[in-house]
């Protein structure tokens, strides 16, 4: 699609293999995951339970260490990426710090990466009307639902403008018309921002009509069954849901998805 | 009204303080009666009536066990009708173990803090230092009190000094191990926050380390400075020179003032459980402040 002008790749792996070794045995986690993604590509990781998502987005952060296989990050380590903040990490949980209030969980990634005081207090603003939290600065998390929580480390993610936001199922907990809000907004920013994405979904419509590209993966070892390309318009709405091409992407995911599941049974 | 006494703490505790009285005035009947009987017969006497032994029990001014009355006259009359400038006075007494006992408090904690960090970031101090930190608290504070203070005076540290290490030797041990516990206490999740952020290891420990220690250090403080106030005591009992709680039941039982030791016994009780209390404001003061759920 028409995104990205001069594509480099901002993400790289080859033949990308983690295995745990545990109590009772090895778990293969990922197995050959060879993957390229480009400057301002949105990447949906769709797949089973198990199926290594989590596993390959700790990797790319540098939080899990490949056991083989090649990775880099800008052309770096993904060590090295870290350091440099290359990118802001979206938890499959909230991880909140209860002691510190929403605005101030906001302002944990300013605070430590040295932004002043006063652009802090405007980032955490911006962040909290992002999605939608305004007023909601000095309560605590317990103080919040669910949903609310996870939106909150969304806006703290983005709080320090990394060009690479990886999301892990973001808006897992959420209910269906708050997640189609945020998956129109999440668009908006992305379209507006040009930042790469990678976001792991339980969620077809959701992959389809957040993504460039999807990446089906299949689990036990987990690996990637199929990359669909999935090139709508930037503009797009919600409404393209409807649409007969959407309609046949979502059909060639879920295909994907199955014999996914069929190559174990 | 009775029913909210009831569900509130105040009626169970009253209920079980009264039994808990019944039962000593019969304590002290049994443990004194023989000494009443001898002094009957040493004053000629033989014709007593039983209420005469019992009352005879409940008032003699060396008891074996005295009565929770005799000991609140001797409170009375040692807190409030002495002047807390005499060395007569509980007050004065209390005072001398209290300071000992705040600034042990204070070098103990302050100590186990310190160890905590250094155990929780240097690797090999986990395995070589917690040992020792554990293995300290298996001698006897009451053996080890008189040398502790004898080896200080030979340097010239005398005074409030000597208890008061006494004392941190006590309550550092519980802040240690309460705090190692707590600093290592942020879940996964909460540390690979961190490590997505690249931050440096000072910014994990202050923004992330010590506030989820902050619970832990609270409870830790409490049983510490209980374990402080115990340990001026036993290192008064050594160095009874400058008073205090614990010289005065070493020069009660020098005397055999039983009274006396049982008051000196329960005023230190009580500052025990002032000081407790105080930390317990203190936690709940700070972790309101945290955000914690009311
Ligand atoms: N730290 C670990 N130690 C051992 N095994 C692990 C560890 N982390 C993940 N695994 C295993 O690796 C496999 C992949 O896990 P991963 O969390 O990546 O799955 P996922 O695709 O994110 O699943 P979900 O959709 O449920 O979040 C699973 O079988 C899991 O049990
Ligand atoms: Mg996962």
């Amino acid at each position: 699609m028409a995104q990205s002008g001069n594509a480099s790749p901002v993400i790289e792996t080859s033949d990308l293999s983690l295995t745990f070794e545990t109590g009772d045995g090895p778990v293969h986690a990922l197995s050959g995951v060879s993957l390229t993604i480009q400057k301002g590509d949105f990447v949906s990781l769709i797949g089973p339970s198990g199926c290594g998502k989590t596993t390959l987005l700790r990797v790319i952060a540098d939080l899990e260490q490949p056991t083989e296989g090649a990775i880099s990050i800008n052309g770096m380590s993904p060590h090295e990426a870290r350091l440099k903040r290359a990118y802001g990490y979206v938890f499959q949980a909230p991880a909140l710090y209860p002691w510190r209030t929403i605005g101030k969980n906001i302002a944990l990634p300013l605070e430590i990466m040295g932004f002043s005081k006063s652009e802090q207090a405007e980032r955490v603003r911006k962040g909290l009307d992002l999605v939608n939290l305004t007023g909601f600065e000095k309560k605590f998390p317990w103080q919040l639902s669910g949903g609310m929580q996870q939106r909150a480390s969304i806006a703290r993610a983005l709080s320090f403008d990394p060009d690479l936001l990886l999301m892990d199922e973001p808006f897992g907990a959420l209910d269906e018309i708050v997640r189609d809000k945020l998956n129109e907004q999440l668009l908006r920013l992305w379209e507006k921002t040009q930042k790469t994405v990678v976001f792991v979904t339980h969620s077809i419509p959701e992959a389809v009509f957040l993504s460039t590209k999807i990446v089906v993966m299949s689990p036990r070892p987990g690996k990637i069954h199929d990359v669909i390309d999935c090139n709508f318009p930037a503009d797009r709405t919600l409404d393209i849901r409807e649409t007969p091409e959407f309609l046949d992407v979502a059909n060639r995911v879920r295909q994907g998805l199955r014999e996914g599941h069929s190559y174990v049974d | 009204m009775l029913n909210a006494l009831w569900h509130g703490k105040t009626l169970p505790v009253l209920a079980v303080s009264a039994v808990l009285a019944v039962l000593w005035y019969m304590g002290s009947i049994w443990l004194n009666a023989d000494m009443q009987r001898d002094a009957f017969s040493n004053a000629g006497k033989t014709d007593f009536t039983t209420s005469e032994l019992i009352a005879g029990t409940w008032s003699q001014e060396r008891p074996k066990l005295p009565t929770p009355g005799q000991i609140l006259v001797e409170l009375n009359k040692t807190i409030l009708d002495t002047a807390p400038t005499s060395k007569r006075s509980l007050v004065y007494h209390g005072s001398v173990t209290i300071s000992a006992t705040l600034l042990g408090f204070l070098i103990g904690s302050l100590l186990g803090m310190g160890l905590a960090v250094l155990v929780v970031h240097v690797k090999s101090l986990d395995r070589s230092l917690m040992p020792w930190v554990v293995a300290s608290q298996t001698i006897p504070i009451i053996a080890l009190a008189p040398m502790i203070v004898v080896i200080m005076n030979q340097f010239d540290i005398t005074g409030i000094v000597p208890k008061a290490v006494i004392a941190a030797y006590l309550s550092f041990f519980p802040v240690t191990v309460g705090m190692v516990k707590g600093l290592r206490s942020p879940d996964p999740l909460q540390m690979d926050l961190m490590r997505t952020y690249s931050a440096t290891r000072l910014q994990t420990f202050l923004k992330l380390r010590v506030p989820s220690s902050i619970p832990f250090l609270f409870a830790s403080l409490k049983v510490a400075v209980a374990a402080s106030l115990v340990g001026t005591v036993v290192a008064e009992l050594t160095k009874s020179e400058d008073g205090g709680f614990g010289a005065r039941l070493l020069a009660g039982s020098y005397y055999g003032q039983t009274i006396q030791i049982w008051a000196a016994l329960f005023a230190a009780a009580g500052c025990a459980w002032v000081l407790v209390t105080l930390v317990g404001v203190a936690d709940r003061v700070v972790t309101k402040a945290m955000g914690a759920r009311p």
